[in-house]
């Protein structure tokens, strides 16, 4: 007898349904509930897990792994800030207020007839124009607290975020299937990447003439490495993939882009849709691999639409699909994946367990990615950028490419530059460029701090400011932030760290635990509570970290903490003055009496000069 | 199929294995302990405490998870790596709500033994975090005290592996990261009194606690009053090399 679906059940039923109740696909059937019904509660989970041969608690793991699945009732609108460094120096905060009192609701709650949510959230990719928000799937930018306002009139009145996009943005972003205000700010573009005109599938067509050995031998030749960050040689990597003895392999291209202050994969995915797809056919036919997926990050769904009918006309013209461009026997076809809210899933592995519809967990290295990745598959995962590389170097060759950059690091690379200046935006630029000369490019205001590499990379001030971008001295997967000297390092710093705290995937000790009590020594050297043994305390503590930690989030963690320290320590050192009244500098009076005057209802005789006037 | 026979060092100590087996698969075998709490005998290794961290060829490794390789040099005793392991140790008891005098574990706590044998004597560096955890007791014979949970997942992966059941799983992610239950509390899963996830050893601290049975090995009998944690793999030490 055929059961009578009604209610959560029926949306259950229909999500998983819609992906073939394919346990893998699970990111996305969540997805479809969490849009359906506004929350995956107790109750839904265990449907979910009856209707998927799960468990209720591996459901909860999943639900409460993601920021954008939420076990309590979101509202029909979910606005989320980012909270990137550079949103909070463009003023969020004041957008963030009129928000709240606009919608009667603070900061990470819903509204009680569930129509709106509003909350905070990690770097959206928006940096050069901050500050920005997530409106559901829709972005919106550059934001005052005027235009707050008038956003949430707006959405009163009618709730259809693509109502507020009055002005489109540039390229792409104008296309009916993005509809998005977001600018691209290509503001130098290179050879490699960004130039005018670049001749379609000369790349593929040039590969697949060529033995699949031959291609991994160019892209070896060309000295390309890694743009995700890790700066891996690429031609290595796919040569691993391929020597591996495996029934399939996998082709990822790592869409996840979550390092603070990093945007240029937006703009290569909203401009260079074909070129990303165009260098993964031609990893799939280097490695002899049969399937690809790209992964993209929840924050950018706006751009779904247009990718998914990119891919389609790549089927029909024969580009996807079987004997891809007539080459006999030659099948490859690409899924795209959404994330769902987690920074951790950039990092390669998690990446994969995500896939794979697991927690975005790191896997037990070896075996590497190459070796055994999707589900168990050798898989070669690459950035976005580092494809499209790929896809000029078959066509325009190794020579051509190793010719631009320096010895160890060839080719351009894309800088997203966000912060203290007049020109945000996107810079394609030969690596081996000078910090300096790309402050001079983005018309850097007054330029004290600059931050190269994200969260996880160096924090450098003036007297760096000559070294090169580089994998030999400063390597970036892309950020590059810059900030003059009213900003405090202090509050650079600790937005990183709470940055870390936030997005550890918390499996291993030192960095569920080690960054939280980096957090707390970095306050406490802001408030100006601390002695100079407390840097003793954060170096030691970062090593412990770095040492220890079981992936790359939390070998780098720390990096904002001891590059701040050996770049900007005179600033320590005034934070850090040694006391003369005896007492712990730690020891905050104030606070401590704090408690002593609420229980006694009255103030201090010795510390409140004002002693017998009314407490409260 | 016959393994590889493979050769390695050990802190200079050559110490003798197969392909397939992890370093500290190796290190038992030849009674060299490296301290652990995540990892136990019977249970695939998760590399999750990061107490097993070693150097192999100089650079950093759970010994749990790392396979063991011909010819590989494994230091596993040195000042530096202590300080790394003692470190760890604090995290945990930081993280979590760990008052040892009143705790029933103690005496047969692995976290307890491990701060011992480590020389942690004194109160840690490292701030209180003070967690609020609700304690799970809707089970009539089982207690929960998550304040005691160091997150090693071994009551998870006994269940999954041994039991082939699913009562316990990780829940949360970061600071909050967690061992949930499959349910809404822990009666309202299919557990039993007999499951190995639940059995004596499976949790490494006071966290899964039988009730009615509480404190019933008087002080000097308990697992590690007389002998520290490690002890029972050291006694089958081999004997070759130097210490
Ligand atoms: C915490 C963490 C986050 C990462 N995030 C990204 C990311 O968003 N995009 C990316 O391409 N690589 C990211 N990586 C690097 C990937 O692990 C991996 O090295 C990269 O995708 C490989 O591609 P590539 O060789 O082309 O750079 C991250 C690494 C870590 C440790
Ligand atoms: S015992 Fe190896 S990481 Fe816990």
């Amino acid at each position: 007898m055929r059961k009578v679906r009604k209610g959560i059940s029926a949306v259950v039923y229909r999500s998983c349904k819609a992906f073939n109740h394919d346990r893998t696909r699970i990111l996305d059937i969540l997805r479809k509930v969490q849009t359906s019904l506004g929350c995956i509660s107790g109750e839904t989970m265990e449907m979910l897990a009856e209707e998927l041969s799960s468990h209720r608690v591996e459901i909860e793991g999943l639900v409460s792994f993601y920021s954008f699945f939420s076990e309590k009732p979101k509202g029909k609108i979910t606005i989320r800030l980012s909270d990137d460094i550079v949103d909070r120096f463009a003023g969020v905060d004041k957008v963030a207020k009129v928000f709240s009192d606009e919608l009667g609701i603070g900061m990470g709650q819903t509204s009680s007839d569930l129509n709106f949510s509003l909350e905070y959230t990690s770097c959206i990719g928006m940096s050069d124009q901050a500050p920005a928000a997530l409106i559901n799937e829709s972005v919106v930018t550059k934001l005052t607290p005027q235009s707050a306002r008038t956003i949430v009139r707006k959405l009163k009145q009618n709730p259809v975020t693509s109502n507020l996009v009055k002005k489109k943005g540039d390229g792409n972003n104008a296309d009916p299937l993005i509809n998005a205000p977001v600018k691209n700010n290509i503001r130098r573009k290179g050879d490699v990447l960004l130039a005018d005109r670049l001749p379609a599938e000369a790349g593929l067509k040039k590969a697949l003439k060529m033995k699949a050995d031959a291609v991994i031998q160019e892209i070896g030749h060309s000295g390309l490495r890694g743009r995700g960050g890790a700066g891996y040689s690429t031609g290595l990597k796919w040569e691993l993939a391929r020597k591996a003895k495996a029934k399939e392999r996998y082709v990822i291209c790592n869409a996840d882009e979550g390092e603070p202050g990093t945007f240029k994969d937006r703009v290569l995915l909203t401009e260079r849709p074909d070129l990303i797809f165009e260098g993964m056919t031609i990893a799939a036919y280097a490695i002899g691999g049969t399937k690809g997926i790209l992964y993209l990050r929840a924050e950018y769904a706006y751009l779904l639409p247009y990718m998914e009918s990119s891919l389609k006309k790549r089927r029909t013209a024969g580009l996807l699909g079987k004997n891809i461009t007539g080459k006999k026997g030659f099948a490859f076809d690409i899924r795209i994946q959404l994330g769902a809210g987690a920074y951790i899933c950039g990092e390669e592995s998690s990446l994969i367990s995500s896939c794979e519809g697991l927690r975005g967990e790191p896997k037990t290295r070896p075996p590497f990615p190459v070796e055994k990745g999707f589900l168990g598959f050798p898989t070669v995962v690459n950035n976005v950028e580092t494809f499209c590389c790929a896809a000029r170097i078959l066509d325009k060759g190794a020579r051509w490419f190793s010719g631009i950059g320096t010895d160890q690091s060839t080719g351009t690379k894309l800088l997203s530059i966000s912060g203290d200046c007049t020109r945000p935006g996107i810079y394609e630029v030969p690596y081996g460029v000078a910090v300096t000369d790309v402050l001079d490019m983005a018309g850097a205001d007054a330029p004290a701090i600059v931050q190269v590499g994200g969260a996880s990379g160096d924090m450098i001030g003036r007297s760096s400011f000559h070294r090169k971008i580089s994998y030999e001295d400063l390597p970036t997967g892309g950020s590059f932030m810059t900030f003059n000297a009213s900003r405090n390092v202090l509050s650079i710093v600790d937005y990183f760290l709470e940055f870390f705290v936030h997005e550890s995937c918390g499996y291993c000790t030192p960095c569920r635990v080690g960054n939280v009590f980096l957090r707390e020594r970095i306050q406490k050297i802001k408030n100006g509570l601390a002695e100079e043994a407390d840097l003793r305390y954060l170096k030691d503590l970062s090593n412990t970290i770095m040492m220890t930690s079981r992936c790359g989030l939390g070998h780098t963690s720390p990096k904002p903490v001891l590059s701040s320290i050996a770049h900007f320590p005179i600033v320590y050192a005034s934070l850090t003055k040694e006391r003369t009244d005896g007492r712990q500098a730690s020891f905050d009076i104030q606070k401590a009496l704090e408690e002593s005057r609420r229980i006694a209802k009255r103030q201090s005789m010795i510390y409140d000069p004002v002693y017998g006037e009314a407490a409260d | 199929m016959k393994r590889r026979a493979i050769e390695f060092k050990i802190d200079g100590i050559t110490v003798k294995g197969s392909a397939g087996q992890t370093v500290m698969d190796v290190a038992d075998q030849a009674g060299i302990y490296i301290p652990r709490l995540c990892d136990v005998e019977g249970l695939e290794p998760q590399g999750s405490c990061r107490v097993c961290t070693v150097k192999v060829d100089g650079r950093p490794a759970a010994a749990c998870t790392q396979p063991a390789a011909h010819g590989i040099d494994v230091i596993n005793n040195t000042p530096e790596i202590l300080s790394y392991r003692r470190d760890l140790i604090k995290m945990l008891f930081q993280e979590g709500n760990h008052l040892c005098s009143i705790c029933e574990a103690s005496g047969r706590c692995e976290l307890q033994a491990m701060a011992y044998r480590l020389g942690i004597m004194e109160p840690a560096k490292y701030p209180y975090l003070q967690p609020v955890r609700p304690i799970d007791a809707s089970h009539p014979d089982i207690l929960l005290d998550k304040n005691r949970c160091i997150r090693c997942g071994r009551c998870i992966r006994a269940s999954q592996q041994i039991d082939r059941k699913n009562v316990f799983g990780y829940i949360g992610r970061g600071i909050n990261k967690r061992v949930g239950v499959d349910g809404r509390n822990l009666a309202d899963t299919d557990v039993d009194v007999n499951d190995s996830a639940v059995a004596p050893g499976t949790c490494p601290v006071g966290c899964i606690i039988m009730k009615r049975i509480g404190f019933h090995e008087p002080i000097g009998q308990r697992k590690y009053d007389n002998a520290p944690i490690g002890s029972e793999i050291e006694k089958t030490r081999s004997g070759r090399g130097k210490e």
